[in-house]
């Protein structure tokens, strides 16, 4: 809860401090304001806590998650400094909605009550529909922003509706007491509806078939770093409130509701891998890369609570590697108009570390032993395998072999010049290359010891 | 006090983070003093363990899942480590021949390959293994991409249908070894090798053992990424993946896909047995017809290690000894041949055979050389190769006549398209190029790789009583 406070506290000081002429001084308050946040969560870490009325719990899961999503806030946020260059005068806006997508981030991991879930859950989707539409003078972003909110907010109209009709059936929106009636009554067929309509939201906000279809428009059109956000945080958050609702209503379903769940998962996979082959915009690509991603992150949650470390493991892993992977993406781009994978072309020659720095986050995202990603995917697997789901595994080998055809081609790409290529030059960045370079140290870290995360539940 | 076998996994990797922060200029020498240093200890270690003493090298990882670094060195491992550290230092002097661009980060690449394929061959946990399996993939990329031979686009497309060629068969291995910690709880060969598992669950991890292996190695028909490869890549490239890479295929086998899935069914066994054996007649006919000196040399070496890996699969003891000796002459005559067609080709700039010939009269040292590992690669006895070769047929002829029958025509059919490419390439009638003779640099790489054929030809024991 002191971490809520917290954060509610700093959101409101940023703007605080835009009246009082401050603004040389917002993002580096806001960023010792996150590590005190982090500290506040850290305090809490083995405290097991409820406030008003059971709205929001404290556990370790939540913690955890939290804290994750925290230290992916401290990046954006870091990285926001020198995104923002141009329209500083609007950067008390820009880093204040990044707490409060934050706070809404925290409140989807920390609820007790569905009324909770669905306010953290506006919460965020809206600073996201804000901030996707944030280029006010570019027409993608506006076209970005529009649909963006169009669907979203039928997403979240059809959680509303879930959430309703769930409260017809057991008369509560409180979860334990939304578990306990569903495992002991007979529940009318209006739950499992009830469900189903949230697990439309769901989908939609985690990008998962069949409603993945905004993600690449959407990211192709918000500027750079809000679609830096919605593949990072936006998209844990949403997978870890997920993860939290199944645990109550998966075990209501009837028996072969995880049939489809896994029908989900492996076309999620094929669709997500499938699409990337061909795009050429780095934004689409990572779109339909995050994608894929979901389907991985979705099959940890149909594998329960058992497989609650690996999933916490395989989010920090891919989202730690799409830092760092945006961070050079955001330092190769920075002038460009569009983001291009063929901008990336020589890259390697003029700023080798940088591009080694992306080459390891997409091989981690790709698999490649010893990176996080690999480990992450591992422990799926395994998991995977021990519950019996043999094809949807072999269906996710399959597809991760043919994600390695457009991850290379980004690497390749990097490593490829002619002579007019040398002449190009990249503005020095300071920001974007010391965030890259600590987000890929983090993963080689949690790749050569995963017990650090892994032992932590 | 006894050495320790992660002795050799540090020094690759120190030196190639030297190597990579030196210059362009010393950094061929950086990289062949540490190779050297690992050589010799490789040979101390060799005499250590025939002492009895213990090298082998344990230590908790992972919790859960349970994964462990534990390099646990044996007959077989030595055997390759030892393959590993001393052609090591010979490719990488055959290699002074070409002066590389940014010869700094290829020796880094170099050693970090050397690294990964010794970690192969030492470790004893599954996963261990295969990270080590996949970290000698992206070096080798790497090397073939940006020191290749031919246009960009050409060397790209074969480099990235090569990688994901052998990283989709390999993804195979660990849903197998994920599927195995399921039954065990341990990567641990020692666990795993004692599995007990059913006709189907043993057929389908041999099928995706298989998958792995058979890329790597190639087995015909899962060869098609190996002629381009090896033709593209850049001559140290085309050594280190033909002289050592493949091994880790064929070393696998022997090591992982058959203690634990040797329960496999009698069909599937026999089906792969006969596809080995189909890929070496068909590779050798490729090789009759091949114009490139260095695709030929590609389908020859897919030829002779068809026969290492039908070998391998019959299970019985002669098997396993006949493959190993036989890789250890495998990985020096095929160094050595691609080394002689790379100082070839440094003469007259050429792989076509048809630009070749004439050169006896010019350098008869070099034609020594050619025919002394020529006649160990069509395995002449007294040569390295003929006790290899021998024992293998004799172990397919232990199972089942027929395979020794056709099997044996690769003896044949490859005394026939050797010989028939030295007459082309070095005999005939003078060419109006010049053909200097050989410099003292590659009359030492060629004299080792000759002393070493002839040497272990004559007396095998010496290596042989690691195993047996």
């Amino acid at each position: 809860m002191s971490t809520l406070i917290a954060l509610a506290s700093l959101a409101v000081l940023i703007l605080v401090l835009e009246i009082i002429n401050l603004r040389k001084t917002i993002v580096p308050l806001t960023l010792i304001g996150l590590l005190v946040a982090l500290g506040f969560n850290i305090c809490n870490f083995n405290t097991i806590d409820s406030f008003y009325n059971n709205m929001i719990v404290i556990n370790k899961t939540t913690t955890l998650f939290s804290s994750l999503f925290i230290v992916l806030t401290f990046f954006i946020v870091a990285l926001g400094q020198s995104f923002y260059k141009e329209q500083y005068d609007k950067i008390s806006d820009y880093t204040s909605l990044k707490i409060f997508l934050l706070i809404g981030a925290y409140c989807m991991v920390a609820f007790g009550n569905m009324v909770m879930f669905f306010l953290g859950l506006e919460i965020l989707s809206i600073t996201l529909y804000i901030l996707a539409g944030s280029d006010r003078t570019n027409i993608k972003s506006n076209e970005a922003g529009m649909k963006y909110f169009l669907m979203g907010s039928f997403a979240s109209g059809f959680i509303l509706f879930g959430i309703a009709l769930i409260y017809g059936a057991t008369a509560s929106f409180d979860l334990d007491q939304i578990q306990l009636a569903s495992s002991q009554l007979a529940m009318p067929k209006w739950f499992m509806v009830g469900f189903v309509l949230m697990l439309v939201g769901l989908l939609f906000k985690i990008a998962a078939f069949p409603f993945h279809f905004w993600a690449p428009d959407v990211y192709q059109g918000s500027p750079l770093l809000t679609t830096t956000t919605m593949s990072t945080l936006a998209k844990v958050a949403a997978v870890a409130a997920f993860y939290k609702l199944s645990l109550v209503f998966f075990p209501a379903m009837p028996a072969n509701f995880s049939n489809l769940i896994a029908f989900l998962i492996i076309v999620t996979l094929i669709v997500g891998n499938v699409m990337a082959l061909k795009q050429n915009n780095i934004k689409r690509l990572m779109a339909y890369s995050g994608i894929s991603h979901a389907g991985f992150m979705l099959m940890a949650i149909l594998l329960g609570k058992q497989a609650e470390p690996h999933l916490f493991y395989y989010m920090v892993a891919y989202a730690i590697a799409g830092i760092a992977a945006f961070s050079v993406i955001l330092y190769v781009c920075q002038d460009k108009k569009e983001e291009l994978v063929i901008h990336f072309r020589g890259f390697a020659k003029h700023k080798p570390v940088l591009a080694v720095t992306l080459s390891l986050a997409l091989l981690s995202m790709a698999g490649i032993p010893i990176l996080a990603g690999f480990f992450g995917k591992l422990f799926l697997f395994t998991q995977a395998l021990n519950q019996g789901y043999y094809v949807m595994v072999v269906i996710a080998v399959i597809t991760s072999i043919i994600s390695i055809y457009y991850y290379f081609k980004v690497i390749i790409v990097m490593f490829t010049y002619k002579n007019a290529d040398a002449n190009t030059t990249y503005q020095k960045n300071f920001i974007y290359s010391t965030v890259a370079i600590i987000a890929i140290v983090i993963n080689l870290i949690i790749g050569f010891c995963p017990s650090l995360i892994i032992d932590l539940f | 006090m006894a050495m320790n076998c992660i002795l050799i996994l540090l020094i690759y990797i120190l030196g190639a983070g030297a190597t990579l922060a030196s210059n362009a200029k010393n950094a061929g020498k950086i990289a062949l003093v540490t190779s050297l240093i690992n050589a010799v200890i490789a040979l101390i270690l060799t005499a250590d363990f025939l002492n009895g003493s213990d090298i082998s090298f344990v230590q908790q990882w992972i919790s859960n899942p349970n994964i462990s670094l534990s390099f646990v060195v044996d007959g077989l491992s030595l055997t390759m480590l030892l393959l590993t550290t001393l052609l090591l230092p010979i490719i990488i002097l055959a290699s002074f021949n070409t002066l590389y661009s940014k010869a700094n980060q290829l020796y880094a690449l170099v050693l970090f390959m050397a690294f990964a394929m010794a970690g192969t061959f030492l470790a004893q946990d599954g996963l261990v293994y295969y990270i080590f399996w996949e970290l000698a993939l992206l070096p080798i990329f790497f090397i073939g991409l940006l020191w290749g031979s031919d246009e960009w686009k050409v060397r790209k497309r074969v480099m990235v249908t090569f990688f994901i060629y052998t990283f989709a068969g390999s993804l195979f291995m660990l849903a197998a070894f994920a599927y195995l910690y399921t039954k065990t709880g341990s990567f641990s060969w020692s666990d795993l090798s004692k599995v007990v598992l059913s006709t189907k669950e043993a057929n389908y991890i041999f099928l995706a053992f298989f998958l792995a292996y058979g890329i790597k190695i190639p087995v015909f028909p899962l060869h098609t990424w190996q002629a381009n490869t090896y033709e593209k890549s850049p001559t140290i490239g085309t050594m280190l993946l033909s002289g050592i890479m493949l091994k880790m295929g064929l070393y696998s086998i022997l090591r992982w896909q058959m203690p634990i899935a040797g329960n496999v069914s009698e069909n599937i066994l026999k089906t792969v047995i006969v596809l080995c054996i189909i890929g070496i007649i068909y590779a050798s006919l490729i090789a009759l017809r091949s114009e490139n000196i260095k695709r030929l040399l590609a389908y020859s070496s897919m030829a002779h290690v068809g026969l290492i890996a039908a070998g391998a699969y019959i299970g019985n003891t002669t098997g396993y000894q006949g493959a190993i000796i036989q890789m250890v002459a495998h990985g020096f005559v095929v160094v050595g041949l691609f080394y002689l067609a790379d100082i070839i080709h440094n003469r007259y700039d050429s792989y076509l055979i048809k630009d070749m010939g004439g050169i006896r009269s010019q350098a008869p040292k070099f034609t020594t050389f050619f025919l002394i590992i020529l006649f160990a690669s069509i395995g002449l006895p007294g040569t390295f190769g003929f006790i290899g070769e021998f024992t293998l047929l004799f172990a397919l002829s232990e199972k089942e006549l027929l395979y020794a029958v056709f099997a044996g025509t690769s003896i044949i059919l490859g005394a026939y398209y050797m010989l028939k490419m030295f007459q082309n390439a070095v005999l005939g009638s003078p060419n109006t190029k010049v053909f200097s003779e050989v410099t003292t640099k590659e009359y030492v790489v060629l004299g080792i790789i000759c002393v070493v054929l002839i040497g272990l030809g004559i007396y095998p024991k010496l290596l042989t009583d690691l195993f047996i």
